[in-house]
């Protein structure tokens, strides 16, 4: 599965991307791929560029530098053909709040020819959502499910979802999840969301990349970023004041003979380097994608 | 089967899912032959991603726990008894290693920790016997 992703050319291809607005560089010379097929997380604190590049890849900003293809096409030039082919639920949810529900889909659906009726229909009951309540009388959580049941409804190859579960209860944000795995359940299908519920993130994510300051840290496979960074906890002989600097390692804490690092993916190099100097490894774990995260940004 | 993923100590989800599905066999419940949810389903279920469900099986698989048949579903395989019978040992001497550190702790000798072991395996007995 991995193989035939990796063939086949990307959906989302970013060289050397930026933006500013006025003095604020928002994107710096950012580079991203994202290949056909699977779950890619964009993650990164406030502020970081996350909206800012999603603005691009649906063409709603336009390049300063640099250049954005999404399925090979440039959005801004091609709305047509990249648009009708994207399913896209913002954080903010705007939607046009003095139609009433059963009029958003009717609206909506004359824009995407691959409008699935029945599907509609299926989300609507599932999501408990009522045809002729107003938009702007929804609850946020109910806003929400209006807004995926757009989104989702004319089977999009590509699914953006920037800060889906931001400010809504676990119920929502389950339903939010269900629809992504459910989205790439069918063979071919690309969502990209962006999240700072980073443990949502290590739930569906294939691949994650790291935003910060307008930039790209990091971008990784969910397994090759677990099976890279691990908590290590050396004992040295004796107190210390500060922890000795070893190569691979990326922050530590402590205090006295035992000092926890967190290390970047060298293992074996942080562990010759901690032996060369008479410490020990007395503990060893796993990460979580936030402490990978702020490890990573800090 | 009850599976129950946490993001909040750092085990890979894939693992996770292998160890609770060992630990299932194990228990005995999951038995040989018994067939697994297929990965569409497990994967909605518990909000993850069908790849890491399919991760999870293929260890299984390559570990002969589980086997996939032409019906295109993935079983408990016959050969389960002996792995996870291994698979029992290591988890009880896990929880064993946790109980002796808790016992040193506590200044507590191994002497009195298997009489302690013997006096509750007793109780345990005679409860049963009541049942």
């Amino acid at each position: 599965m991995l193989d035939s992703i990796s063939l086949s050319s990307p959906i989302v291809e970013i060289r050397g991307l930026t933006r500013k607005f006025g003095d604020k560089v928002a994107l710096n010379d950012l580079s991203l791929t994202v290949p056909r097929g699977g779950v890619f997380g964009l993650i990164g604190g406030n502020g970081a560029g996350k909206t800012t590049l999603i603005k691009h890849i649906l063409g709603m900003l336009k390049a300063q530098m640099g250049s954005v293809h999404v399925f090979g096409l440039d959005p801004v030039q091609d709305p047509v053909g990249t648009l009708g082919r994207i399913g896209y639920l913002s954080e903010e949810r705007e939607l046009p709040d003095w139609m009433r529900l059963g009029e958003l889909i009717r609206y909506t659906r004359a824009f995407f020819p691959n409008w699935d009726e029945s599907y509609a229909e299926e989300l609507r009951e599932s999501f408990d959502l009522d045809k002729k309540a107003r938009i702007k009388t929804l609850s946020r959580g109910q806003r929400a499910r209006a807004g995926l049941l757009v989104a989702l409804a004319h089977r999009p190859e590509l699914l953006v979802l920037d800060e889906p579960s931001s400010g809504l209860d676990p119920v929502v944000r389950r339903d939010i999840l269900g629809a992504i795995i459910r989205t790439i359940a069918d063979e071919g299908r690309t969502v990209l969301f962006s999240s700072h519920l980073l443990d949502e993130v290590e739930r569906v994510a294939d691949r994650v990349a790291i935003i910060h300051h307008g930039q790209i840290m990091l971008t990784a496979s969910m397994e090759e970023l677990k099976e890279q960074h691990r908590r290590v906890t050396l004992r040295f002989e004796q107190s210390l004041a500060s922890p000795p600097n070893l190569v691979g390692s990326l922050s530590s804490t402590g205090q006295g003979k035992e000092w926890t690092y967190f290390c970047n993916g060298e293992l074996t190099q942080l562990r010759s380097a901690a032996a060369a100097i008479g410490a020990t490894v007395v503990e060893e774990a796993p990460l979580t994608l936030d402490e990978i995260f702020i490890s990573r940004i800090l | 089967m009850q599976i129950h993923i946490t993001t909040s100590d750092g085990v890979p989800i894939y693992q996770q899912v292998v160890n609770q599905i060992k630990f299932l066999i194990s228990s005995g419940r999951l038995n040989s032959g018994d067939e697994l949810p297929p990965i569409r389903v497990l994967a909605a279920q518990l909000l993850i991603n069908p790849n890491t469900v399919a991760r999870a099986y293929r260890e299984l698989e390559t570990a002969g726990i589980v086997e996939k048949r032409r019906t295109a579903g993935t079983y408990v395989s016959e050969q389960g008894s002996p792995l996870a019978r291994r698979e029992r040992v290591k988890i009880l001497a896990e929880r064993i290693d946790t109980l002796l550190a808790e016992a040193n702790q506590m200044g507590v000798s191994i002497d009195d920790v298997m009489k302690l072991v013997q006096k509750r395996h007793e109780a345990f007995q005679s409860a049963r016997n009541e049942e």
